[in-house]
């Protein structure tokens, strides 16, 4: 399998210039996502796991390093110096993020935050509304939410709404930022099962997961930080994969 | 790669300077400059060295304190006020190989009545207050060349529907409407020509929670349905997060700063945008 994410000794320190203080975040940071994998990190509050994902995402300006992803469109291409159109182009089409919070409008239907998404590929009206209704039922969000503003949802629907959003554009590359973290287990259930469709159908996955027993059923190899770096790996025997 | 590489508008070491300049604060970066003024010869420098592009249906915000230029860069893009120096070129324009700012007053009005649109903070600016609405949606029309009374008649009540002014109140004068109807109005005269690129100068200041909701949707609906190239100027970090892909942040004239919008409000580098971000409520 082709690497789909190389990244190499990627650091990255906040300078709060305020209070004259220099935080380090992460340090040298090295590891590679295969395509197609589910690769998971853990690691205690603060040690990081967060700030990579935004360098990737580039939400974070990494400092130094390389993060190489192998694009459809670009092809191989370091995601520390691309461009920010290429940036917004690539999380439009092939790299999807997703944390706990809903990052919405609150005066909008939850059943436009999903078909914007789609529409945002470039797909018919017709097949984004398919799509929509496809995902809205998938996660069990009642009927009669879809044409309600977001504000009103509780937490949870919040949740579901804002993990339907991201699965649908079937990102080729999908980065969790502990999406699941105040989920009930049931709903937590509904996550992995779309989860595990969406690496069948090809998707590579990064996530950070609290829920340990939920990341090893799931992960293929987990990454542990501690203090900004990262210190061990273990790797699911291929043979025992399911 | 069309939509990724081919800018609608480029600008290039655009400046505007106030004032005559001296020996003292010719140079750029000069020391005698007190942040943007020369306290020699009184000059401002309102815009120093700006330069960006405008991608097709992208919209571009610019954030920056009272003062730090926003405004006269949008003057200057809409031949409002003559720059000093600097180039700007536009795709539909000559396929974007002429310097617009050479170009004959006649050709500026051209560019203006054809290619762009603009909405200003002040109402005032933007809309002939004793004129009937669709009057003054019917002025943009007429400058962009068109002579058939009853085709601009509709188009304007296109677009007053568009932006929910009710089509029995359209014979009447701005000044009879409330300041956020007056807003959409102008949004309404500036999309008249179908302009590729629109220019939005602090469109909701002033304007209160409820109003100014409406109108940023309308915008945002605007911008998904006709895929325009925008200019947001605002100084209010909610807006810019509301309808810009990408910010750069001004401060005496000069861009400090610029990136995604949510790498600008996450992450943001340069000093005054950190106690920018750190002053959001």
């Amino acid at each position: 399998m082709e690497n789909i994410l190389t990244v190499e000794s990627l650091s990255k320190t906040f300078r709060l210039h305020s209070v004259n203080k220099e935080i380090r975040a992460i340090n040298k940071i090295s590891f590679v996502v295969k395509e197609g994998e589910f690769v998971g990190i853990t690691g205690k509050s603060g040690s990081g796991k967060s700030t990579i994902l935004k360098c990737i995402y580039r939400t974070y300006l990494p400092e130094s390093g390389d993060i190489w992803y192998n694009s459809k469109k670009f092809g191989l291409i370091n995601l520390r110096e691309a461009t920010e159109r290429e940036m917004i182009y690539l999380r439009k089409h092939e790299i999807g993020y997703v944390s706990q919070f809903l990052n919405a409008l609150p005066r909008i239907t939850a059943r436009e935050i999903v078909k914007q998404a789609i529409l945002e590929m470039g797909h018919n009206d017709k097949y984004a509304e398919e799509e929509t209704e496809k995902i809205l039922t998938h996660f069990e969000l009642d009927p009669q939410l879809w044409d309600s503003y977001v504000a009103t949802f509780s937490g949870g629907e919040k949740l579901r709404l804002n993990i339907a959003r991201a699965m649908v554009k079937r990102p080729r590359l999908l980065l969790l930022d502990e999406p699941t973290a105040s989920l009930d287990d049931e709903s937590k259930e509904k996550v992995r099962v779309l989860m595990e469709q969406l690496v069948r159908e090809g998707t590579t996955m990064l996530g950070i997961f609290h829920d340990m027993l939920f990341m090893q059923n799931l992960c293929d190899v987990e990454y542990r930080m501690l203090d900004g770096e990262i210190i061990k790996y273990s790797e699911k025997n291929p043979f025992t994969k399911h | 790669m069309d939509d990724l590489s081919n800018p609608v508008l480029s600008v290039k070491k655009l400046n505007k300077q106030f004032g005559p300049g001296c020996s003292q604060c010719g140079k750029a970066d000069s020391a005698v400059l007190v942040k943007n003024f020369c306290p020699v010869c009184g000059t401002v420098y309102a815009c120093r060295d700006i330069s960006f592009d405008l991608y097709p249906g992208e919209v571009l915000g610019i954030v920056g304190e009272s003062g730090s230029g926003k405004s006269t860069l949008m003057r200057q893009l809409y031949f409002d006020q003559e720059a000093t120096s600097g180039e700007v070129y536009i795709r539909f324009y000559h396929d974007g190989k002429k310097n617009v700012l050479n170009e004959s007053s006649q050709q500026k009005r051209y560019i203006r009545n054809h290619l762009m649109g603009k909405v200003y903070q002040n109402p005032l600016l933007g809309l002939r207050m004793n004129f009937s609405s669709i009057g003054n949606i019917a002025e943009k029309l007429i400058a962009a060349g068109n002579r058939n009374v009853g085709q601009m008649v509709l188009r304007g009540q296109v677009l007053l529907e568009e932006v929910n002014i009710p089509l029995f109140r359209m014979k009447e004068e701005p000044q009879k409407f409330s300041g956020g109807m007056q807003q959409r109005v102008q949004i309404a005269k500036a999309l008249s020509n179908n302009p590729p690129i629109l220019l939005l100068d602090e469109v909701t200041t002033g304007l209160d929670l409820s109003v100014q909701a409406n109108v940023l949707d309308l915008i945002r609906n605007l911008q998904r349905e006709l895929k325009i190239s925008m200019i947001v100027v605002s100084h209010d970090l909610g807006v810019i997060r509301m309808l810009a892909d990408r910010t750069f942040v001004m401060l005496e004239g000069k861009i400090i700063e610029q990136g995604l919008t949510d790498q600008i409000l996450e992450d943001p580098q340069h000093p005054y945008t950190q106690q920018l971000v750190h002053s959001l409520l």
